[in-house]
């Protein structure tokens, strides 16, 4: 019995991005992080070239989200109110590849911290941490462009991942990515055609497309999944197939929006069939993460320490076939 | 692959003889074309003709069903991607028992796994399958398992034994249970034989590609074509490669050898990797797999994943019209309306319970659509919201004369205070996850 295996090639890369920048670079990251450049579906090496592997960066906070579970609480209960602590133990205990900073804590209602606390922060965690790091705001359209703007000046340099700008807001912070050399996440409400639009506005404003990552909004396991995964293989297959407005690395927030469903919080003593609360959130996670990874995720922000060792272990033997291993 | 009007007139014997009932060989190849006739309404039709139709008309990949009364039908996929069309037959999943456990402990077991279901959306998900395995010294300890399992549930059974006589005689207990046999060796004559005297599928299973198609040719010539595929791989970043390859050959090259639903085994120590192999082979293409334990936890994981990807991209779920009591109302509670768009429905019930209050949810019929689409499209209306709630007669059940509109439905309010009169109407907040603030600011009863 002859077989051939049925290859499909594309016109189309995805663009290569690079995320935070070495001394020589103009920053002081130990190293960078490269995601993107991929000329085949996710993880198909048997038909295109997959230069760098998926990488997971993990999450510290100006602010502890209302809803952050107790048992994810246990893993940093020292210094979950110390965002730097927190970003070293992240990175050297349980594995990250790159911090995020979530600023929530700035939006009016959630805090309404400082513009200037918000930069000292970030300038805490770039200096205890060599990782290249994520700067994550939040939907307050004002306080977030404020926010974004004094980070992007006191981390100049540095190449961090801005993130996020949306269709109705979004002149500002590229402004201050481009004056400050940052890379720019474009968020889209989980729409191919809002996603190319945005693409196409910042472009137009001359950002440069390899500092552009996608980020196609995440709905977790049993919250819209199905939108997300689906929307990101459309992405990726018009991108293949040439479409240079939606070529680009996508992100994922499986920690974030995980860890704040019901399925994440409710006591097994209230849903038995529900199995164990912290095995449960752990499987919530991975199983968002790892179906999104084969839709095409490249950055994904993760929560539980135990999920970031899984995945981790996965994107690993996901790349074993990969020529040259 | 679907053949032509032309192509099948072709096949045809041309004589123009009228006994399929159509005056011309070509008006019937037209038909056949449109799927509108069968070609055993032409009494002349070549052996060849009958191939070639036959072929044709198979679908790409053969729907195989595992199970006795209620069994699982996986296969007859028809797409890559599910946003071409739909995924059609979710994944069946299985769990393991070994006959080496003992029927002690194994019957709790059994009766657990059976009575374990979860209810999602209307739905109600569980397990579909067991996979017994012979690895015990002695075989009535295996024969034992399948008399447990075939007297306590009404799932299909896999059988795992390396003892030809010993599967001989379970399969014996298994009359009209159509179990699926797992082979795990190079396929020979006597396995072919067994499984079509017994009714059985076979799982086959090879280390590559060509050895896989050896031993489905073989199987399809003896005549058996109730077929799994198993192609052994080192990781999973092989699994999915090796899944592609397989499923892309069926569909785009319609190259029968791997037009079979395809099979896994886990076995995996680890909690978290099990968990992230079973994610990745439910979404590319495993139709059944097998897991090593019954975790509760991970198992809802799964069964919400397996929901969310064979979801039909064109239907969203929905559900039912009616009022969902969050936590314990009274009559004097708040109440909310939303859509009956699952999506909606549960991240308003989830932000509504997280928020600490007991509230009736009042959910109408929008045909599973969100709340900004469905008020665009005239279906969450103030007219056929209050039509809604009198239908139900929920004014009898509730004290409650306030009731909150989701925010990007704002425009209703005033429609709804007319055709509902005597209540009040609350604009809410436009996001649910500022549900738990609104609640705190605005007084709802
Ligand atoms: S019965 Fe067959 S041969 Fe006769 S007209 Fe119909 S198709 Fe042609």
């Amino acid at each position: 019995m002859t077989f051939e295996i049925p290859e499909e090639t594309h016109a189309g890369k995805v663009m290569e991005v690079t995320l935070g920048a070495t001394p020589d670079q103009g920053g002081t990251r130990s190293h960078t992080v490269k995601i993107g450049g991929s000329t085949s579906s996710p993880f198909h090496f048997f038909e295109g070239e997959h230069p760098h592997s998926p990488v997971v960066a993990m999450e510290v906070f100006d602010q502890v989200p209302a809803k952050y579970p107790d048992f994810l609480r246990n893993y940093c209960r020292d210094v979950i109110d110390q965002p730097a602590a927190m970003a070293k133990k992240c990175v050297a205990e349980y594995g990250a590849e790159l911090i995020s900073v979530r600023l929530e804590g700035t939006h009016p209602e959630k805090g309404n911290r400082s513009v200037e606390e918000a930069a000292e922060i970030v300038k805490h965690v770039l200096e205890s941490v060599s990782v290249p790091i994520i700067v994550t705001g939040h939907s307050h359209f004002e306080k977030n462009n404020e926010v974004m703007k004094k980070v992007c000046e006191v981390s100049a340099g540095e190449n961090c991942l801005i993130n996020y700008v949306e269709t109705d807001n979004y002149k500002t912070i590229a402004a201050a990515c481009l004056a400050y050399k940052h890379t720019l996440v474009a968020q889209s409400p989980i729409d191919v055609n809002l996603a190319k639009q945005l693409n196409i506005l910042l472009t137009e404003m001359n950002f440069p497309a390899e500092k552009i990552v996608m980020d196609p909004l995440t709905g977790t396991l049993g919250y819209g999944l199905e939108y997300t995964y689906s929307i990101m293989e459309r992405i990726r297959n018009d991108g293949l197939a040439g479409d240079k407005m939606l070529a680009f690395p996508m992100l994922i927030n499986p920690g974030y929006e995980t860890f704040r469903v019901k399925e994440t919080r409710a006591a097994e003593k209230d849903y038995p069939e529900w199995g164990d609360l912290e095995a449960r959130g752990i499987y919530w996670e991975i199983s968002t993460s790892m179906s999104l990874l084969v839709a095409g995720a490249e950055l994904l922000i993760m929560y539980h320490p135990q999920a970031v060792d899984a995945v981790k272990k996965k994107i690993k033997e996901m790349f074993v076939p990969k020529k040259g291993n | 692959m679907a053949l032509s009007g032309l192509d099948i007139f072709k096949l045809l014997p041309k004589t123009n003889c009228g006994d399929c009932g159509v005056p011309t060989c070509m008006a019937f190849a037209m038909k056949l074309a449109q799927k509108k006739a069968e070609l055993s309404e032409c009494p002349h039709a070549s052996e060849e003709a009958k191939a070639t139709l036959g072929a044709a008309s198979e679908p790409p990949i053969r729907l195989v069903k595992i199970g006795g009364q209620s069994s699982l039908e996986v296969g007859n996929e028809t797409v890559m991607f599910r946003h071409e069309k739909t995924f059609y037959h979710p994944t069946g999943i299985a769990i393991e028992l070994r006959a080496s456990e003992g029927q002690e402990k194994l019957l709790p077991k059994i009766k657990e796994i059976e009575k374990h279901k979860v209810e999602r959306v209307g739905e109600e998900l569980k397990t579909d399958l067991f996979f017994v395995t012979q690895d015990s010294q002695d075989k009535k300890d295996f024969l034992g398992a399948i008399n447990l399992v075939k007297q306590n549930s009404a799932k299909g059974i896999i059988l795992y034994c390396q003892d030809r006589a010993t599967l001989k005689e379970a399969l014996g207990l298994l009359k009209d249970d159509r179990p699926a046999i797992f082979l795990q060796k190079e396929l020979e004559d006597a396995d072919i034989e067994l499984a079509k005297t017994n009714q059985a599928s076979l799982i086959l299973t090879a280390e590559s590609f060509e050895e896989l198609a050896a031993q489905t040719e073989k199987a399809r010539s003896a005549g058996l074509n109730d077929l799994l595929l198993n192609l052994e791989s080192k990781g999973v970043g092989h699994h999915l490669l090796h899944n592609t390859i397989l499923r892309r050959s069926a569909l785009k090259k319609n190259f029968k050898p791997f037009g079979y639903p395809l099979f896994s085994r886990i076995q995996i120590k680890d909690d978290f990797e099990l968990a992230a192999n079973a994610s990745i082979f439910l979404c590319k293409y495993d139709s059944v797999i097998v897991l090593p334990r019954y975790d509760k936890a991970l198992l809802y994981a799964l069964f919400t994943l397996r929901q969310n990807i064979y979801t039909d991209p064109q239907k969203p779920i929905q559900v039912d019209p009616k009022v969902y009591p969050i936590g314990d109302p009274t009559p004097e509670s708040p109440v909310f309306v939303t859509t009956n768009f699952s999506l909606t429905y549960f991240i308003v019930s989830g932000e509504i319970e997280n928020s600490g209050l007991s509230a009736h949810l009042v959910v109408t019929d929008t045909e599973g659509q969100s709340v900004l689409t469905a008020w665009a499209a005239g279906k969450f209306v103030g007219e056929k919201v209050a039509k809604f709630i009198k239908d139900i007669k929920f004014e009898q059940q509730v004290k409650t004369r306030k009731i909150v509109i989701p925010g990007f439905a704002s425009q209703i309010s005033g429609d709804l205070e007319e055709h509902l009169p005597g209540w009040e109407v609350i604009v809410g907040c436009q996001e649910a996850s500022d549900i738990p603030s609104f609640v705190k600011k605005v007084k709802l009863t």
